[in-house]
């Protein structure tokens, strides 16, 4: 990885024709490094399947929907059945029809809010690493604050005041969840700092942004894709508990707007099971199929963790082999 | 000595932060809440020239005052422990309502965090200690499912199957307020008890994961080290290894994360409150929010900020004291 990065630095120093492959083999070959990840360790490959799982019928899902997940009708809450699969709501809603669309929005906002948090804390955390000086003291002590201070709490008085939506609700977790990936950049970055391609870039007059987000950068993928996962568990969390207390737009079908109206119905009392079981139960599997691929990155990460199972020896031991250049990318 | 005067000031400057956020989101917030709140509350009856005032007070706009010396105003009633009145509960002081809610958060939270961070030490030690057993291979998946299931779902499918479909326990409240009255009777004592069973019981199984998979990743490092062998070779009996040797030098992080659980106590139950109706301070900011009740809002906010604060120092203290390598090193 490091001569990579050196070869690549001598052809934007001085050589004009530039020494790199063409653009779809390198597309290609990081394909073929991403599909070896996922399949490296069984967590990892179970995991990416469930969370694949959610993603297309977040995409695909509601083509296939025959009825509005909003259209009321005079058949109050009916037990599931054929033409209502998961029975209805207070109202008559297809419940089934209400969580395929609300995976759209869980989905797809919880990633997104994920990147953003990611996005947030690598600027704070590589930008502090990077410069140190004043700059690095102050990012650290508004990271270090931002740490202590409760984020529960602190997104619900936000999510109070502001106007409710998907938007303020992403935002209030990005505003409350950026400080602990970008504590751990942040010291990864100081030590990378001084290796020698860095030195290097820097000698050989690499404008400064490009040295800490085309030199450092790469290699801390591990460290932000491990951070951006079990961020992303939290986010979908927090998303589901904020709009499950009311703080989210109640209009959007989602898995936390499904269980907040079916509290607000008395779902409870009323023992109607399929209103409230099949929202949590899809937070949890996602939430599950996250925290399995991250339980996989900290088993390749730290093979301490990993439990050797005596009748796979072998396989274990040949995946590891090829293995190595993936494990140096996770520790960064 | 140094350490403890820079962690003091840290903390005290997180505390301002905290109060200034607390002080500048309303101000922040888009719109004209003064009148959107009159209009709202004029639907359920009539608004008194009193009621209007202190809502203006609320939001710091019944002044010409410049901004800064709003904010000394401010900081001043904070100083003398003036939170200003409810609105839901007009004119009753925010203080009162908050004295009467504290004490059941507190009581449910001690409980429940002493007996998980307990149970879920010694089930790590165990897990770590048989590594590979039967009672590993269980217990380990099961516990990184059950933490990745969505808190209020968990507490929400306890209430229906425990409350609803056996009826063991009481669907909310915290106690038989029909029957019997307050007091330190043997009946009041009971009720409590049965009232806070089912939302304890649920707390306990959210957190024992952390726990234990804190303690049991801590304790699988220091079986490693070779003090631990030293031990063995000695032939000392392995209960002993296992806990004064290995459990004990595991046992810092958990430590650490014991201390500031306590101080999330004040704050931390507001799901369970709310899916249970508990009468506690999460409870009552979760109604202050619904009623936008801002002064209690504010108020309710400012007090689980200081006691995470308080019980974040508290835990920066303890660390410094169990390992003296902590302030060696930020001393030096």
């Amino acid at each position: 990885m490091k001569v990579q990065q050196g070869a690549q630095t001598l052809s934007s120093a001085g050589v004009l024709v530039p020494s790199r492959p063409p653009g779809y083999t390198r597309i290609l070959h990081a394909l073929r490094a991403f599909w070896h990840v996922l399949t490296l360790n069984r967590k990892v490959a179970t995991g990416s399947a469930i969370v694949g799982f959610f993603i297309v019928v977040g995409l695909i899902g509601p083509f296939f929907m025959t009825i509005d997940p909003e259209a009321t009708s005079h058949l109050f809450l009916t037990p599931p059945a054929p033409a209502h699969l998961l029975g209805t709501t207070v109202v008559g809603e297809d419940i089934f029809s209400q969580l395929v669309y609300g995976t759209r929005t869980s989905v797809f906002w919880g990633l997104g809010t994920g990147i953003l948090v990611t996005v947030l804390s690598v600027l704070v955390g590589l930008v502090g690493g990077y410069f140190g000086g004043v700059v690095d003291d102050l990012l650290t002590l508004l990271t270090n604050i931002s740490l202590v201070l409760p984020a529960l709490p602190l997104a619900i008085v936000l999510a109070a005041y502001f106007p409710r939506g998907p938007l303020t609700i992403s935002l209030v977790i990005v505003c409350t969840n950026w400080a602990w990936q970008a504590r751990v950049l942040r010291s990864q970055t100081l030590s990378m700092r001084s290796r020698e391609f860095v030195t290097a870039a820097r000698l050989s007059g690499e404008n400064v942004w490009r040295i800490i987000f085309f030199e450092i950068f790469p290699n801390e993928i591990g460290l932000v894709v491990a951070g951006f996962v079990s961020t992303t568990i939290y986010v979908v969390l927090t998303w589901a508990s904020l709009e499950f207390l009311g703080l989210g737009d109640g209009t959007i079908p989602s898995w936390g707007g499904i269980l907040y109206w079916a509290q607000q119905a008395g779902a409870l009392g009323g023992g109607l099971w399929w209103w409230f079981v099949p929202p949590g139960a899809c937070i949890a599997v996602l939430g599950a199929g996250l925290s399995l691929i991250n339980f996989g990155i900290d088993e390749i990460a730290d093979p301490r963790l990993h439990v050797e199972r005596p009748t796979k020896v072998k396989k274990a031991k040949k995946k590891s082999a090829h293995g190595n250049t993936n494990k140096d990318a996770v520790r960064g | 000595m140094r350490h403890l005067i820079r962690r003091i000031l840290f903390y005290l400057g997180a505390v301002w932060v905290a109060v200034t956020l607390d002080f500048f989101i309303p101000r922040l917030a888009p719109g004209d809440p003064v009148a959107a709140l009159v209009g709202k509350m004029s639907m359920k009856g009539y608004v008194s020239p009193e009621m209007r005032q202190t809502l203006a007070a609320t939001f710091g706009l019944n002044t010409t005052d410049p901004l800064w010396l709003q904010y000394i105003h401010y900081l001043n009633n904070l100083v003398h422990g003036n939170f200003g009145n409810s609105i839901q509960y007009f004119p009753t002081p925010v203080s009162t309502l908050i004295g009467q809610d504290i004490g059941w958060s507190i009581m449910l939270g001690a409980v429940a965090v002493v007996i998980s961070f307990l149970l879920g030490c010694f089930l790590g030690i165990i897990t770590a200690w048989k590594r590979g057993s039967a009672l590993d291979t269980i217990l380990s998946p099961l516990m990184n499912f059950l933490s990745a299931i969505p808190y209020f779902w968990l507490a929400l499918l306890s209430l229906y199957v425990f409350a609803y479909l056996l009826d063991w326990f009481p669907l909310s409240g915290g106690y038989d307020s029909a029957n019997i009255d307050p007091g330190w009777t043997l009946d009041f004592v009971g009720s409590v008890i049965q009232y806070a069973f089912l939302p304890a019981l649920t707390l306990v199984i959210s957190s024992l994961a952390g726990w234990m998979l804190t303690m049991r990743n801590s304790m699988l490092t220091t079986l490693s080290e070779d003090y631990v062998l030293m031990a063995k070779a000695k032939g000392l009996t392995s209960g002993r290894i296992m806990l004064w040797y290995a459990a004990r030098n595991a046992v810092l992080p958990n430590i650490t994360g014991f201390a500031i659980a306590i101080g999330a106590i004040v704050g931390g139950q507001l799901l369970t409150e709310m899916v249970f109706s508990y009468p506690g301070i999460g409870y009552a900011l979760l109604q202050a929010v619904n009623q936008q009740d801002y002064a209690m809002v504010q108020s309710i906010f400012l007090i689980i900020t200081l006691a995470v604060l308080g019980a974040n120092f508290l835990a920066d203290m303890l660390y410094a004291v169990l390992d003296p390598r902590v302030r060696q090193e930020r001393s030096a």
